[in-house]
């Protein structure tokens, strides 16, 4: 089970509460969380990856373990920590604007 | 009783001002998507309670929201803004091509006839059509691809597809506009277009009157006499009696030709308004006094219209969807300002109150004229 935690305006646009969990067949890097966030989680597509690129939008982060996972390619697998649910996986918005 | 619902979209969230006919009380309900950009929330003319809004931010681009009960509930529908084919380039700022990217959608336009069927106006500037109530967007690409889109270059506030008019007399025929590229029409659903920019003069572009390159900011129509358009270009105003095909200067006495919102009279075609702003580079109004202009004769001869409004110490602008009439029999006339307010007018502009004066800035008004059924507030 790994577990998100989202910037509060997308918990308020997927409806949720509190963190996330979902299961993930296969490695968990950050394409395949992201992937599988988007299915269970329809409203979310294009908010935090570009709906065309599937690049990061510029201003949402990826923490880890207390590491920046921002600029890690897409299928490289999240901690093991991360995997056990352990550690929940961060989607955070930039410090920006008002 | 008849009713009015205004719909504003603000930099922090929507909200939804309504009352009953006699505009005198009003109720604010919101925000709505409390802290994103709203830039435009309109309803279905087929459908009062079908309403759609534009809903961005910084962080996490681009959401249509959309709701089937008036604003009580919402959903999220389908964000996917794909441009047809092989995007190809257009002028970035500095004249270099720039691969066309989607940003946002500034403009929603429901179908007179369908609540299912809306277009949508994006930046960079293409037009989309959903017919499944926004779930799935389809590129009207003869708009790009009619020739000239490779020479579009955006204006101060990007390349955005702001203005789409449907024709009421003729479902084939639409009339958009685009900062910086000009003004086009279809004659054929959508499936091609051309530019219908003749008579437009703009001093800014190397050559004043190209066929593209204006950076038109609003225009406007009157449903019983569609052929007409109204046009506040970035300096100017406009009017066109052959739907597009020619246009002519009609500022007259304004103070400032340069301003964002035009609209028309609900039951006089040439009834219109506009909000001069000093300047390209001082976007408030002239002498610090915020004046609504009035021409009941079509343009040229233009009226200023102060009472409500404030005479003093104001830099506040309209922006160019901020402006919008409602259909009573006493033509209500309703903007807001990037100050927060809303002014709404009862007598077809001749007085003006407040219907909320502490919103986030202000970035569309659209109004619903509600039967009686409806109309409760």
């Amino acid at each position: 089970m790994i577990r998100i935690v989202l910037p509060p305006h997308l918990r308020t646009l997927a409806r949720v509460d509190n963190e996330v969990t979902l299961e993930v067949q296969g490695d968990a890097t950050l394409r395949s969380v992201l992937d599988e966030l988007e299915a269970c989680y329809p409203m979310l597509r294009g908010t935090i990856r570009d709906r065309v690129t599937q690049k990061r939008r510029p201003f949402l982060r990826f923490f880890a373990c207390e590491e920046d996972w921002s600029h890690e390619p897409p299928d490289v697998r999240l901690p093991p920590a991360v995997v056990t649910g352990f550690e929940p996986f961060l989607i955070v918005g930039a410090m920006a604007g008002g | 009783m008849s009713g009015v619902r205004v719909l504003v979209g603000t930099r922090k969230g929507a909200f939804v001002l309504t009352s009953d006919g006699r505009r005198e009380r009003w109720e604010v309900d919101g925000p709505h998507f409390g802290g994103w950009e709203i830039y435009h929330f309109k309803g279905s003319p087929a459908d009062p309670n079908r309403l759609y809004a534009s809903q961005s931010s910084g962080w996490f681009g681009q959401i249509i929201q959309r709701s089937n009960d008036a604003g009580k509930t919402w959903d999220s529908v389908g964000n996917a803004f794909a441009y047809d084919g092989v995007p190809g380039t257009h002028q970035w700022y500095d004249g270099t091509p720039h691969p066309w990217e989607f940003k946002r959608v500034w403009h929603l336009e429901p179908s007179l006839t369908d609540p299912d069927t809306v277009y949508a106006g994006v930046e960079d500037a293409a037009l989309f059509r959903s017919v499944d109530g926004g779930q799935t967007w389809l590129e009207l690409s003869g708009l790009r691809g009619h020739g000239s889109g490779a020479s579009w270059q955006p204006g101060a506030g990007g390349l955005g597809l702001h203005t789409i008019l449907l024709d009421p007399t003729n479902p084939q025929r639409m009339f958009i506009a685009i900062s910086a590229a000009g003004a086009f029409r279809t004659d054929d659903g959508g499936t091609t277009w051309r530019p219908i920019n003749r008579g437009l003069k703009s001093e800014g572009i190397p050559d004043p009157d190209a066929e593209v390159g204006h950076c038109v900011h609003r225009m406007a129509l009157h449903p019983s006499r569609p052929q007409v358009l109204f046009m506040q270009k970035h300096w100017d105003v406009m009017r066109s009696d052959d739907a597009g095909e020619s246009w002519h200067e009609v500022s007259g006495n304004l103070p400032s030709d340069f301003g964002f919102p035009i609209d028309v009279h609900a039951h006089e075609p040439d009834t219109i308004f506009v909000v001069p702003i000093k300047s390209d580079s001082e976007h408030y109004p002239p002498e610090g006094k915020l004046r609504v202009y009035r021409s009941r004769t079509g343009g040229h001869e233009w009226e200023p219209l102060t009472k409500g409004l404030p005479q003093r110490d104001c830099y506040v602008n309209v922006l160019r969807d901020a402006m919008a009439v409602d259909s009573l029999d006493s033509c209500g006339v309703y903007f807001g300002t990037t100050g927060g307010q809303v002014y709404a007018s009862v007598d077809a502009g001749d007085s003006w109150a407040p219907i909320v004066r502490d919103l986030p800035p202000v970035l569309s008004v659209e109004v619903q004229t509600l039967a009686p059924s409806l109309g409760k507030a």
